[in-house]
Parts: C-alpha cells; sequence; structure tokens
C-alpha cells in the first residue's frame, strides 16, 4: 500500500468566489491510497482539488500536499501531482502520443523519455491502438482514459481524479475503475477520487470524506463509518394462526401488520418485546425490518426472543451498511 | 518488452527544473505551425521582398551605372521592414488567433496549469512562437540583407558608416514582433474562437487607421497620428533608423502609446490566463 501518512492536509481552509463560499473553514486530512471524495453536485469537491493544486488561492487556511505547503511550494507539488480534469480537456491539433508525451515535457521529463512513457501509459489506459488518432475524434470514453494518461505520464506520487467515470459505458466504466485500483493497490499511487458516485468510491477506495455545501460532512475509513458488520440484522418474521386469531396471518412485519393473539401476540407487542430486550426496529421500503443488536448479542437472542413469543422468523440474515447509509447519514438525508 | 506486457512502470530518469517549460510550449507551437502546409507557402511568400531587395543591393555594388538608381541607404533597411507590415499582419493574425483562444476552447489551460509551470511562462511560451515567427520575417531577413550588402561590396565602408543599423533593424524588429504579438496575444485570450480574434485584431488595426485617416481630414494635421497602430509604429521606426519623421507626432509619444499597448496587453492576459474560469 502506499505511504500510510496523510498525503493532503486542510486546515480552516475557506475559498470564495466573489461572496459565494465553495468551501468554508474546511479542515481534514487525506490519508495514502485509495481516498473518495464524496459528494452531492456543488459540495465543492473540485474547487477543493482546484485548490490543493494552486489554481485557485483561497481566502483562508492552509494546505499541505505531499508534506509541501500549497501557497509556497505549487510548482514542486505539481511537479509530484496528476491531475484528470472533469471536463474534456486536450491541446488542440494532437494525436495522443504527441499530447501525452507533451505533457510530460510539460511536467520536466527529457523529451526522449517523455515519448516512451507516453506509449506505455497510453497502452497502459487501454488506449494503445488509438494512439497515432487525433485526440479531436476521440469518444467520451476515450477522452476519460487520455485524461487518465496526462496525469499519469510524469509518474506521479499522487493523481487527483475529478469524475473519472463521466461519460463512460458500463464497460468503460468498470475498466476505469479497475484501472483507478490497480493504482492505488499495485502501483502504489496515491489517489484521490471526486466523484457524486457512491460504488465507484465504494469500488475503487479504502477512506472516504464526504462533502457537502461546502463542508465536510465526514470522513474516515469506509468500513469504519458502515459501522461494526454483523450487529445489524434484516428480520422478516411470520406470526402464525395458531399464535394468534387473526385469518391474515403471515403478511410480513414490515407490512405493518398487527395479529391479535391467544396470550394475545400482535405485531406491535412483538417488537415491543423486542425494544424491551433492549433491540432496536426500525422498518424499512422493502418487506423487512432492521433490527439493531447491541452489545455482545447477535441473531440468537432474536430468535430466543421469537422463540419466546412463538413468533416464525422467516428471514434473518446480518445487515451489510452501504456507503450510500453512510452518505445519508452524513448529509442528514433519511 | 512485449506489447502485451506493457504496463505501468514508475519512472527514475531526469526531470528538468522549473524555469524552462517555456521552452516547451514555443518548440511545440512551432513544430505545429511547421506542419501545415498552408503556413509554409505564407512563410515563402514572406520571404520575396527579401530576395528583391538582395538582387537590388546586388546591382547597387556590381552594376556601377544603376548605382544611382538603386542606391543602397539606412532607408532601405527601414523601407524594406516597413514592406514587410503586411506579411507581418498576415502571420500575426495565422499563427495568433488561436494561440490562447484554441486552448480556451479545447479547456486546454487547466492541463497546463496543473503541470509545474507558470501564468508567466506558458504566456512567455505562446509569445515566443509568435514573436519567433515575426522575426522570422522581419529581423532574420533585415540582418541577412546588411550581411549580403557587406559580402556583395567586399568591403565595411557602408556598415562602419552607418553603425547603427544594425542595432536598429534588431530593436525596430522586436518593438514591431513584441506589440503585435502581445496585442495578438491579448485578444486571443478574450475568446474561444479563433476567427473572431482575427477579424478582432484586423479590427484594432484597420480601424486605429480610419480613424486617423478621419482626424487627419477634420484637423488637417498629422499631430493626431499617435491613435493609429501602425503610424505609431512607423514613427518609432523613422527615430530607430535615424531618418525623417514621417507625422507631426513626436515619436517619445509613439513609443508611449506602444508601450501602453504592450501593458494593457499584459493586464488582459493576467486576467484571463487563468486554470479556473470564475463566474460569479
Amino acid at each position: 500500500m502506499p505511504e500510510l501518512d496523510p498525503v493532503v492536509s486542510l486546515e480552516n481552509v475557506t475559498v470564495m468566489y466573489g461572496s459565494q463560499a465553495a468551501l468554508r473553514d474546511v479542515s481534514t486530512v487525506f490519508p495514502g491510497g485509495a481516498v473518495g471524495l464524496l459528494g452531492p453536485n456543488g459540495a465543492g469537491k473540485s474547487s477543493m482539488i482546484k485548490s490543493l493544486l494552486g489554481l485557485i488561492v483561497p481566502s483562508r487556511g492552509r494546505m499541505r500536499v505531499l508534506g509541501l505547503d500549497v501557497a509556497h511550494a505549487a510548482l514542486q507539488i505539481r511537479a509530484r501531482v496528476g491531475y484528470m480534469p472533469e471536463t474534456d480537456s486536450h491541446i488542440p491539433g494532437m494525436n495522443a502520443v504527441s499530447f501525452v508525451s507533451y505533457c510530460g515535457e510539460l511536467a520536466g521529463l527529457p523529451r526522449v523519455d517523455a515519448l516512451q512513457r507516453a506509449h506505455e501509459v497510453l497502452f497502459y489506459v487501454g488506449l494503445g491502438e488509438a494512439r497515432y488518432r487525433n485526440v479531436e475524434t476521440y469518444s467520451s470514453g476515450m477522452k476519460q482514459r487520455i485524461k487518465l494518461a496526462q496525469a499519469l505520464v510524469h509518474d506521479p506520487d499522487l493523481v487527483f481524479l475529478d469524475e473519472p467515470t463521466n461519460g463512460m459505458d458500463p464497460k468503460g466504466r468498470d475498466e476505469m475503475l479497475d484501472l483507478v485500483r490497480d493504482l492505488a493497490l499495485a502501483k502504489n499511487v496515491n489517489v484521490i477520487v471526486s466523484s457524486h458516485l457512491l460504488p465507484d468510491i465504494e469500488y475503487t477506495c479504502n477512506h472516504v470524506v464526504v462533502m457537502d455545501k461546502g463542508q465536510i460532512a465526514t470522513a474516515g475509513p469506509i468500513a469504519g463509518l458502515k459501522g461494526p458488520q454483523g450487529r445489524v440484522f434484516e428480520l422478516r418474521f411470520k406470526i402464525p394462526a395458531a399464535a394468534g386469531m387473526s385469518p391474515i396471518a403471515g403478511m410480513s412485519a414490515a407490512a405493518g401488520t398487527s395479529v391479535g393473539a391467544r396470550t394475545p401476540v400482535t405485531f406491535d407487542s412483538f417488537l415491543e418485546r423486542m425494544r424491551l430486550a433492549g433491540l432496536e426496529c426500525h422498518a424499512t421500503e422493502d418487506d423487512v425490518m432492521r433490527v439493531f443488536v447491541p452489545g455482545e448479542g447477535g441473531a440468537r437472542d432474536i430468535f430466543a426472543i421469537a422463540a419466546a413469543e412463538r413468533v416464525q422468523i422467516r428471514h434473518l440474515r446480518p445487515s451489510v451498511p452501504t456507503l450510500e447509509d453512510v452518505f445519508a447519514r452524513a448529509v442528514g438525508e433519511d | 518488452m512485449p506489447i502485451h506486457d506493457q504496463g505501468y512502470r514508475h519512472y527514475g530518469g531526469q526531470r528538468s527544473a522549473p524555469g524552462r517549460r517555456w521552452a516547451v510550449i514555443a518548440r511545440a507551437g512551432v513544430r505545429t505551425m511547421f506542419s501545415k502546409r498552408a503556413f509554409i507557402g505564407l512563410l515563402l511568400l514572406s520571404w520575396l521582398p527579401f530576395f528583391v531587395r538582395a538582387v537590388q543591393i546586388y546591382i547597387s555594388t556590381s552594376v556601377p551605372q544603376a548605382a544611382a538608381l538603386v542606391q543602397v541607404t539606412p532607408a532601405t533597411f527601414k523601407d524594406f521592414l516597413e514592406q514587410q507590415s503586411i506579411w507581418v499582419f498576415f502571420i500575426t493574425v495565422y499563427v495568433g488567433a488561436g494561440l490562447i483562444a484554441n486552448d480556451r476552447r479545447a479547456n486546454a489551460l487547466q492541463i497546463y496549469l496543473s503541470k509545474p509551470l507558470t501564468r508567466v511562462e506558458y504566456m512567455f511560451g505562446k509569445l515566443a512562437i509568435l514573436m519567433g515567427f515575426l522575426l522570422l520575417v522581419t529581423g532574420v531577413p533585415g540582418l541577412m540583407l546588411l550581411v549580403l550588402q557587406i559580402l556583395f561590396t567586399g568591403e565595411l565602408t557602408f556598415f562602419r558608416e552607418n553603425l547603427h543599423l544594425l542595432p536598429a533593424i534588431t530593436l525596430f524588429s522586436v518593438i514591431q514582433a513584441l506589440t503585435f504579438s502581445s496585442t495578438m496575444l491579448a485578444l486571443s485570450s478574450l475568446s474561444k474562437s479563433s476567427r473572431y480574434v482575427a477579424i478582432l485584431y484586423a479590427a484594432v488595426i484597420f480601424m486605429s487607421q480610419a480613424i486617423y485617416g478621419v482626424l487627419r481630414q477634420v484637423t488637417g494635421d498629422t499631430n493626431v497620428a499617435w491613435v493609429s497602430l501602425p503610424a505609431n509604429m512607423t514613427q518609432v521606426g523613422s527615430a530607430i533608423f535615424r531618418v525623417p519623421l514621417q507625422y507631426k507626432t513626436p515619436w517619445p509619444v509613439s513609443l508611449t502609446v506602444l508601450a501602453g499597448l504592450i501593458l494593457a496587453s499584459a493586464v488582459v492576459l493576467e486576467r484571463r490566463v487563468r486554470g479556473v474560469e470564475i463566474v460569479t
């Protein structure tokens, strides 16, 4: 894995566009490896990346990239950093090899080395066969790849990828995500992936910084943010006729059916029984409930209560929280 | 290594120090222009006056009877450079209109400025492309004519008597190239369309001359020549070559106007050449 020390840190950074704040007093760190910068459109992700490259000067705060102060060492930083912009960008009138080689020379590589590396990275990103075509004739997916190639040609220590799968078809998207993963995991290149697509971040990154309205909503390892696995369960149960008096027994709990019972076991009483035992129960949009079992308990606790109440468990499995849950929680969505 | 085995490798070679990346931009720009046949044709055409002048110098030195008709004086060199103005115009439009406009159209500025080069280096690189070609049709043939004069006569008498010609040709060519290049670059940074930039540049040149024409008719005086960009250039050229001034406008005024134009262009470039376009 790449270096574990923070590769990027921001301290109280504020970026203003006129009277509009793009970043508001942002303080966070990006560890080495693959880090996702997640947030809805307009959250300030691109502004943060451009500030870190020195393209935008913040009105307040301090930023460090690879241990260098952005305010004083922007050129040294840019020599060690690659940037794949969000929008289509190329140098007009050049074919792919010339373009990528030119970018290598601009980054300080000698001409011969830049040309050699241009060929290599174009093969790496999957443009080997199309490398002598004019970039302006490329499809959207190919333009994404060429942007990645120009960001990699000088062998950066850190790459900023701004919406790397924009405009790509499913196959191309998967290949691009595989490239990003390979860079971080196999090639030891630190990667910061800015995206509003949660699956992209979840697939490529092990750490995430979630932004919303110019502020950090949450940050940390994705696994940690999702919470401990196996303690939240998806549950569907049935109250058998023998246990209750309702003729419609058998509908799912999540559907909200309450059933009269001999002793009287009802939907509400079963939930109440679980709550008394310290379990948290929440209905979901699907036909299941989410049950949180605190402490050391687990599925056994749920089975025990169900057995005592003579309720049939029809479906019980550990619930795996998604990054979507983390994101929704962080930005205050239901 | 077989092609199918080629993948991403780390680079362990040398990297050049920051500060010279403008030369990379300039080299690439020159290569791009030389790959266009139309441009090579334009460049060859712009050298035709040089060959005509070379013949004139040859005749004046080798045919004594014709020397009075085609006599070579310091004004010959100034006239040659002024004659080249039309080619300066065409090359400025052909080469310069798209220099920044095309980069803006293709969102290339964020690519450039995400590399270890400054905005000044970027602008200097672009300026070097246009200035280089302009000097190639003014200063270079001008100096070559001076060398030809020495070679054809086989003596240094003319050169010694007109020692100021060498710096004069150089200085005037540089002022001319710098003024037109910076003006064109500034206009190029204002738009994403090179055609629009070309029209804008032609308008600046011809409108300033037209306004001067109208003012001269109204006032009956050439004191107002400072409003015309070509007239200012002519006036400064006359002062540099130590020949009689063509207009009543004092040459320091003309020089100040040209310097002001270069400064204004620099301000426009400073505001327009940015990695991020912020619209508030």
